[in-house]
């Protein structure tokens, strides 16, 4: 479904990825671990599409597609969703109608057909209940207001609405106490299945004793430089970043 | 030609009337339009308008077709008065069901059968008459008197439409307009401007509004006007004791549309809020100046208005609070926030207060910036096609001023057209 190979990425001039390759199947949820400043969420952000990267070499595709070529609108069409790390607030656009807008610009770009109010309010109802989100957001602005728990909650909620076919969560974790980290991870849960795939992108291996992986992938200096099962993700935690750069320097430079 | 344009005005041959006509436009030969020099033009000029060539009148105008669609607007069912190419229309108009205690009349018929009970209006000079206002009192052949006796309320609100429609050449025409309204009474205006021509046409109103004690007067102006109309307001309103004026403004028209409101607050306890956003693309030019006197104790005055300007398009914004000296307790406040849509279209925004009394308060802000990548992204990243996206965001931005406009019919159809409105999406 994605295929990242040998990517390259620039920000202002400094090469942030340098040659990074990941493939993702549906059903498969993918961690990617790694420092501060390791290229992270420069990864989720050049795949939704976000302006500002230069990709110098590598490509990215999306069940064959070229999706560097694609603008984020038609990505988003095309299933690929990132949860942002810092949800942003757009005062004077609701809630239920940006995300009707959202979801019916996406099958209008499919080709299928628009939900009118009565069905888009039907769906709508069904996912804030599976979701545990205040009905009461919906009706209030955009991330306006809300609590750090209830942005990532309520981007976690769009990804229910939206069904994406890959999935994005950059820093969901970040920010969240215990409880609001339990609650975004059951509703994460809630969405893994065989058709969806997704990209967890995490500092601390806290989020995936709840959000059990796949494949863990260690991001370091640009480079994927270890992937194993979820047991990498607990070893990283006892013996931290430094033990894989220790443990691997000739593959990370190969 | 000039004189020929005066003699061949409704109620020429009567002497007064003759007189101020004369007068004034030997005032107007002698200022001329009002230049950038004038504090209140710094940032719109009237070149172009003293380069192009007008007719003095659409002979046509009493019989030119316009259709139903244009008139039309929703929420405003009840009592119409229409003008085309600066004429009353009394085919177009529905004035038969007006409730009792409200009169109106077209200026054109004041003038022709009974003009002397205006001669206060018509002959006065104000102390501050630009070239245009000279115009205005030499050349206005028409325009919508209305009066509402005291403590009449009218429940339906009035609609004036303003239509410019093609007349083979460009005209100019000049409007005077009052409204006044008796002790306590109550009234709700929509104005209306529409164009459906590119002639380019050159509408100069002037107006005056009166409010007694306790009167109340909701107005709206929906703006739309032709692309490439000329459309110069100026509107004088006087506030007495307890009177109220709520005021919401769309301008979304015209190539250069520029309205001067001045609100004087002269009685006690007088109250003026003003929501406003303008729209523009293209070369369009807006000018929006609310001049706002605080002359009496505890009035109050409150202004938001927002701009948006894309492609070469220029927006200017004055928001003067002046406070008398004797306006003790007064609340004046003036913010207009605006968003620039490309580099190469700009918004002049003056906030600008003044202040002779004490125990005020009185507060302005303006801000001019741009839509937000980070938000633009949110949105795209979401499914949402960047021109979609780019008209959510404005039609957030505007939407604080679009609020309080009732109907709530007319509410929907102004935030439709916003997001009508809005320019294709620029680089």
């Amino acid at each position: 479904m994605l295929k990242i190979e040998n990517l390259h990425v620039r920000i202002a001039g400094r090469e942030i990825l340098k040659g990074l390759s990941l493939e993702a199947k549906p059903g498969e949820v993918h961690a990617i671990m790694g420092p501060n400043g390791a290229g992270k969420s420069t990864l989720g952000n050049v795949i939704a599409g976000r302006s500002g990267y230069e990709v110098t070499k590598g490509s990215v595709t999306f069940d064959g597609d070229d999706l560097l070529a694609m603008e984020p609108e038609a990505r988003a069409a095309a299933g690929v969703f990132l949860a942002f790390q810092y949800p942003v607030e757009i005062p004077g656009v609701n809630n239920t109608y940006f995300l009707r807008a959202a979801l019916n610009a996406q099958r209008k770009a499919r080709g299928d057909t628009e939900l009118d109010s009565m069905q888009f309010l039907k769906l709508v109802r069904e996912r804030v209940k599976e979701m545990g989100m205040t009905p009461e957001l919906l009706n209030r602005a955009v991330n306006e207001g809300f609590s750090g728990g209830e942005k990532k909650r309520n981007e976690v909620f769009q990804m229910a609405v939206l069904e994406p076919r890959l999935a994005i969560l950059d820093e969901t974790d970040s920010g969240l106490d215990i409880d609001a980290l339990k609650q975004v991870a059951e509703g994460v849960n809630r969405l893994r299945s065989p058709e969806r795939g997704f990209l967890v992108i995490t500092h601390y291996q806290r989020l995936l004793d709840y959000i059990v992986p796949d494949f863990v992938h260690v991001l370091a200096d640009g480079r994927i430089v270890e992937s194993g099962d979820a047991k990498l993700a607990r070893e990283l935690e006892a013996h931290g970043y430094a033990w894989v750069r220790d443990r691997t320097p000739t593959e990370a430079h190969a | 030609m000039q004189a020929a344009a005066v003699s061949g005005l409704p109620g020429s041959g009567i002497a007064w009337l003759d007189d101020t006509r004369r007068d004034a436009l030997r005032a107007f030969a002698a200022h001329g339009l009002p230049d950038t020099r004038n504090e209140l033009w710094k940032y719109t000029a009237l070149r172009a308008l003293q380069q192009r060539a007008y007719a003095p009148r659409d002979a046509g105008a009493a019989s030119r077709p316009v259709a139903d669609d244009l008139l039309r607007l929703d929420g405003c069912e009840g009592p119409r008065a229409v003008f085309v190419n600066g004429a009353f229309r009394a085919d177009l108009s529905r004035l038969d069901d007006l409730p009792g205690g409200i009169v109106l009349q077209p200026l054109s018929e004041v003038l022709r059968h009974q003009p002397e009970p205006l001669r206060f209006l018509l002959a006065a000079r104000a102390g501050d008459e630009d070239g245009l206002t000279l115009l205005n009192r030499a050349l206005a052949a028409d325009g919508v008197i209305v009066r509402v006796a005291d403590g009449v309320r009218a429940s339906n609100p009035l609609h004036v439409v303003y239509v410019g429609t093609s007349a083979g050449s460009a005209v100019a025409w000049h409007l005077r307009d009052l409204m006044e309204l008796g002790e306590g009474a109550s009234l709700a205006v929509i104005e209306h401007h529409v164009g459906d021509d590119t002639s380019g046409h050159f509408a100069n109103l002037a107006r005056t509004i009166t409010l007694h004690a306790r009167a109340r007067l909701d107005w709206t102006i929906v703006q739309r006007a032709s692309q490439d109309a000329t459309l110069l307001r100026r509107t004088d309103c006087v506030l007495h004791e307890d009177a109220e004026l709520d005021f919401h403004a769309l301008e979304l028209g015209g190539k250069l549309a520029r309205h001067e409101l001045r609100v004087d607050l002269a009685g006690d306890r007088a109250r003026f809020a003003s929501r406003g956003a303008f729209v523009l693309g293209g070369r369009q030019h807006s000018d929006t100046e609310v001049l706002v006197t605080h002359r009496a104790r505890d009035t109050v005055s409150d202004s938001l208005w927002r701009g948006v300007a894309g492609d070469r398009a220029r927006g200017v914004v004055h928001g003067r609070i002046l406070v008398q000296p004797g306006a003790d307790g007064s609340d004046g406040c003036f913010y207009n926030k605006n968003l620039l849509l490309s580099p190469t279209a700009e918004i002049d925004t003056r906030p600008a207060l003044e202040i002779y009394a004490d125990e005020v308060k009185a507060n302005h802000g303006a801000t001019v910036g741009q839509l937000d990548d980070n938000v633009l992204f949110y949105l795209r990243s979401r499914g949402i096609p960047l021109d979609t996206a780019r008209r959510m965001l404005v039609r957030a931005f505007c939407a604080v001023t679009l609020d309080g406009i009732q109907p709530a019919g007319l509410r929907e159809f102004c935030e439709t057209l916003l997001a009508e409105q809005l320019p294709e999406a620029e680089a």
